[in-house]
């Protein structure tokens, strides 16, 4: 199948009506098994169509649909992170990246579906239902990102996701398109609706690099409203240099993606330097990061207490007992898990135990990184274990934690890292993870174009 | 002395003369505002709102620091409260734990048995809650009602060393405090809500016992006589004071017990990941050098500047507004005369109505005050006629030398009454005859006559001399 591009959507866009190929995206979602998104904003978006049509909507991604992870705020339109506890939540205001995408003309197209709160690696523990992967309804999309990598060139024609742990490079992958998780600080978090504000970052996925590099350019940049944002802005250079590559041994997958990875390693090679690299702190990655990530998580989520917005209950009751019965009906038994998990390892005489640990093994895995990255420009890795999962197929929570095994450690190091999709097994998606340096995007983008053009 | 008895106190102190809350733009005066108008997304705990440090704030809490002599660190974070509670929007306050802004730092007080140095513990910033009310009253109202306005107002916690001896001394502290924090002019002790104190007190032989949340000076004195009470009965019957957390009644004047030892919350504390460390040295250079001039140093300036007794200087310090107000009379008439006026009896009738200094800039500027001690310094009027004026201008208002005069409150000046003396010896030629021929009740007439004349404007004294001198 033909995936939306902007460049395709805008050749159609000479010839056609704005509103006349919204209106038929719309027609197809409606009709549509993915279940990729949980609100639609139509009636918006067919009037921004509308001022397409007249000239009045202007900016670098005039006229283009996109979609919106359900854990970016956005003004007057329901934002539930997959939640029963926000599944009537209207957000009085927008996330930073929500407010760029306008500014340049995209046409929002709904919110799109995910694990609850982003935890998960399945969209299987949204409260709105799982998403179906394109290549295979049986199968999962991925997550946390799931939806946003399902409507992809398909229900859309960019989406914006956020990554925590692999949630945008593992949809990514298991949906056959590009994923990036920047640099952490490259783009705002004003308006991510936080699971583990450490780790995540808000990126862009899109089916070619071009239409990535147009969509990263305008949600990179600088915001006061988010401390941790470093201020810089990303303008993408094309260089052509052969570079040195490494191959993390840690970073690893079963037989069938690993001879689809080789088969590409061996195209890259014709042209590149590829070594090998050994992370040793790669063994605690896991843990540490979901110590971490629940740690925050706990926090973070004490704030859904049905007082001031989302699910409450008609009948008052004494504080302690309303509060807890919120929480208790309104969050999914994953979240739940999480809370409980990340408020035990935050508690007295278990914090330095497992937290402060959890910092140090952080500590570690940056230094193995710094250390590769004096032997080499990008590091490559599969981006998941194994092929896309059947529905329902990871019961046990342990194990669904593992497959993130490949995707943790670049959010514990805050490093950016891009899922390039290389080809299929078996008629589904398989996903290579390049590494780069800090704020060194413009690299992995360079490299995943020329892997886009060998690949084609 | 209660020797047996050690107090340690914990002090929020709201900076309250900011403009802006901690960590978002809304404005902090609040205090004449309807419920939940100054709040925003961040201030809510809105999902995806992010706190931004106000960094006016980082400096007024070195500047306070600073003045209380700690040690500000060169790095300092900020780190999440968790618990629950309605008034806390985000479930977690943002506060300091094992970085705060400053450790260590003094306070001096004045106790009857000489200068007491109050040893702080550390300073740290953190924000304040919103504020639970009730329609009608706390015990009959069906439900609470929460106002955000509160929410994210810049608190200092200031936790001193159990250091203090008795219910007196942890008054002095806290007055003192006060005063300090008024002449960084960073805090107005006023509003509501402006200062609130957790005291823990212990009994030798007796576990700690911490009282939350009392809302006045005045409170946390009955409250600490009560608990040493209460603790000093048990221990004296054999009983143990065990180690627990107890709220101030301050209607019944009483402790009542929250919860034990084993009952306290676990914080969980952490690092706030949407906030950066806070580096300190540029702001400590920039806020070093706005540091007033602090109530011992203004204290001494006083006596050496204006020669004024110490017993006048120690009183003026007491509150910038009077030391101010006093500053610019002295500029104007004898320092002495300013001084004694302004502690002795412009202050006694400010607080006879209930008033500061603040109100007396408004009610009697200091240039007026200065031109009525004027009058009194050339004798223009009496020194009973001086409090009458006082009195009548913060009661009535109007102005000085108007009131003087409505009031017949001018004294009549030396040239007057002699002419009138002159007078009276014409009008009593008899009188005068008996006073030459030795009869001293003459001389008592004659004052008499012209105290009439004068209605009693004229001084005896004064007027018997100068009768006596025209008749030698
Ligand atoms: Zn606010």
């Amino acid at each position: 199948m033909e995936m939306l591009t902007i460049k395709s959507w805008k050749e159609r866009l000479e010839s056609e009506k704005a509103y006349d190929l919204i209106s038929e995206l719309f027609e197809k979602i409606e009709k549509s098994k993915l279940n990729a998104y949980i609100t639609l904003n139509k009636e918006d978006a067919l009037k921004k169509a509308e001022d397409f049509d007249r000239g009045k909507l202007k900016g670098r991604l005039a006229g283009i649909p996109i979609g919106v992870k359900d854990c970016i705020t956005t003004k007057n339109l329901r934002t539930t992170c997959a939640s029963k506890i926000l599944y009537n939540y209207i957000p009085p205001f927008d996330a930073h990246v929500v407010e760029r995408i306008k500014e340049e003309g995209a046409i929002i197209v709904g919110k799109t579906n995910m694990d609850e709160f982003a935890m998960g690696t399945t969209t299987e523990t949204s409260y709105f239902g799982v998403v179906r992967n394109p290549y295979d309804l049986n199968r999962v999309a991925g997550g946390s990102s799931g939806g946003s990598g399902a409507v992809v060139g398909r229900e859309a024609v960019l989406a914006l996701g956020s990554d925590t742990g692999g949630s945008i490079r593992c949809p990514a992958s298991f949906c056959g398109v590009f994923g990036l998780k920047p640099t952490y600080g490259f783009v705002s978090r004003y308006g991510l609706i936080p699971y583990a504000n450490s780790l995540e970052q808000i990126g862009p996925m899109a089916s070619c690099v071009e239409d990535l590099i147009a969509l990263f350019e305008v949600i990179a940049g600088k915001d006061n409203r988010d401390s941790t944002n470093a201020g810089k802005e990303f303008k993408f250079e094309r260089k052509d240099r052969k570079l040195r590559i490494g191959i993390v041994k840690e970073m690893t997958a079963d037989d069938k993606v690993m001879d689809k990875f080789y088969e590409v390693v061996e195209q890259v090679k014709s042209k590149h330097h590829v070594g090998e690299v050994e992370m040793p702190s790669f063994k605690y990655a896991l843990a540490a990061y979901y110590i971490i990530a629940m740690s925050e998580a706990s926090s973070n989520l004490a704030r859904y207490d049905g007082v001031r917005y989302g699910y409450a209950l008609d009948k008052l009751d004494s504080w302690n007992r309303y509060f807890s019965k919120v929480r208790a009906e309104g969050f999914g038994k994953e979240v739940k898990r999480r809370i409980m998990l990340g408020s035990y390892a935050l508690s007295a005489g278990y914090y330095g135990k497992y937290y402060l640990k959890a910092l140090k093994v952080r500590t570690l895995v940056k230094n193995d990184f710094a250390r590769a990255f004096n032997e080499f420009d990008l590091l490559i890795s599969p981006t998941m274990p194994a092929l896309p999962f059947k529905i329902g197929e990871l019961a046990d929570p342990l194990t669904m934690y593992k497959m993130d095994v490949n995707t943790v450690p670049i959010n514990l190091a805050g490093l950016p890292a891009l899922s390039i999709p290389i080809g299929f097994v078996k008629g589904l998606p398989v996903g290579m993870q390049v590494i780069g340096n800090y704020f060194d995007e413009n690299t992995i983008l360079n490299f995943a174009l020329e892997v886009e053009q060998l690949l084609n | 002395m209660e020797s047996d008895v050690v107090i340690g106190l914990e002090v929020h102190v709201q900076l309250n003369k900011l403009n802006t809350k901690l960590f978002c733009p809304c404005p902090i005066s609040y205090h004449q505002s309807e419920p939940n108008t100054h709040v925003c997304p961040v201030c809510l705990g809105m999902p995806g709102a992010m706190p931004v440090i106000n960094k006016e704030a980082v400096k007024a809490a070195i500047k306070v620091a600073l003045a209380l002599n700690a040690e500000v660190q060169s790095f300092t974070v900020f780190d999440r409260k968790n618990y629950f509670y309605p008034d806390l929007p985000k479930g977690f306050q943002i506060s300091q734990y094992d970085r705060p802004l400053a450790w260590g730092g003094y306070v001096t007080i004045e106790t009857e048995s000489g200068e007491k140095k109050i040893q702080l513990k550390r300073i740290h910033m953190e924000e304040d809650p919103g504020k639970l009310s009730y329609k009608g009253s706390i015990t009959t109202a069906k439900y609470s009602l929460i106002d955000y306005n509160r929410s994210g107002v810049p608190l200092l916690e200031i936790v001193t060393e159990p250091v203090m001896n008795s219910p007196k001394e942890a008054r002095l502290f806290l007055n003192k405090l006060r005063i300090i924090l008024e002449y960084l002019d960073v805090f107005d002790g006023n509003l509501e809500g402006a200062m609130r104190i957790d005291a823990n007190v212990s009994l030798k032989g007796g576990g700690r016992v911490e009282i939350k949340n009392i809302s006045s000076f005045k409170g946390v004195e009955k409250a600490l006589t009560y608990e040493i009470t209460r603790q000093r009965n048990l221990l004296r019957r054999g009983r143990k004071v065990v180690r627990e957390t107890r709220h101030f009644d301050e209607v019944n004047n009483i402790t009542v017990s929250l919860r034990s030892k084993e009952e306290e919350q676990d914080y969980r504390y952490f690092p706030e990941p949407d906030l950066v460390p806070i580096y300190t040295e540029e702001l400590i250079n920039e806020v070093k050098n706005t540091i007033p001039e602090m109530p011992e140093e203004k204290r001494e300036r006083l006596i050496k500047q204006y020669k004024i007794g110490d017993n006048f200087a120690k009183v003026l310090v007491l509150d910038i507004n009077m030391a101010n107000y006093f500053e610019e009379v002295a500029k104007l008439v004898s320092p002495k005369l300013a001084a004694s006026w302004v502690v002795d009896v412009l202050r006694g009738e400010l607080n006879y109505r209930d008033w500061d200094f603040k109100i007396a800039y408004e009610k009697f500027k200091p240039e007026e005050f200065a031109e009525l001690l004027n009058h009194l310094q050339h004798e223009k009027i009496t020194e009973k006629g001086v409090v009458e004026v006082i009195r009548t201008k913060l009661d009535e208002g109007g102005k000085v030398d108007e009131i003087i005069k409505n009031k017949g409150l001018f004294a009549i000046v030396k040239d007057e009454i002699e002419k009138i003396c002159k007078e009276v010896i014409e009008e009593n030629p008899k009188a005068v005859e008996d006073y030459k021929n030795g009869k001293k009740q003459a001389l008592n007439f004659l004052v008499g006559q012209v105290m009439k004349k004068t209605r009693g404007k004229a001084k005896p004294a004064e007027t018997a001399k100068i009768i006596q001198k025209l008749l030698q």
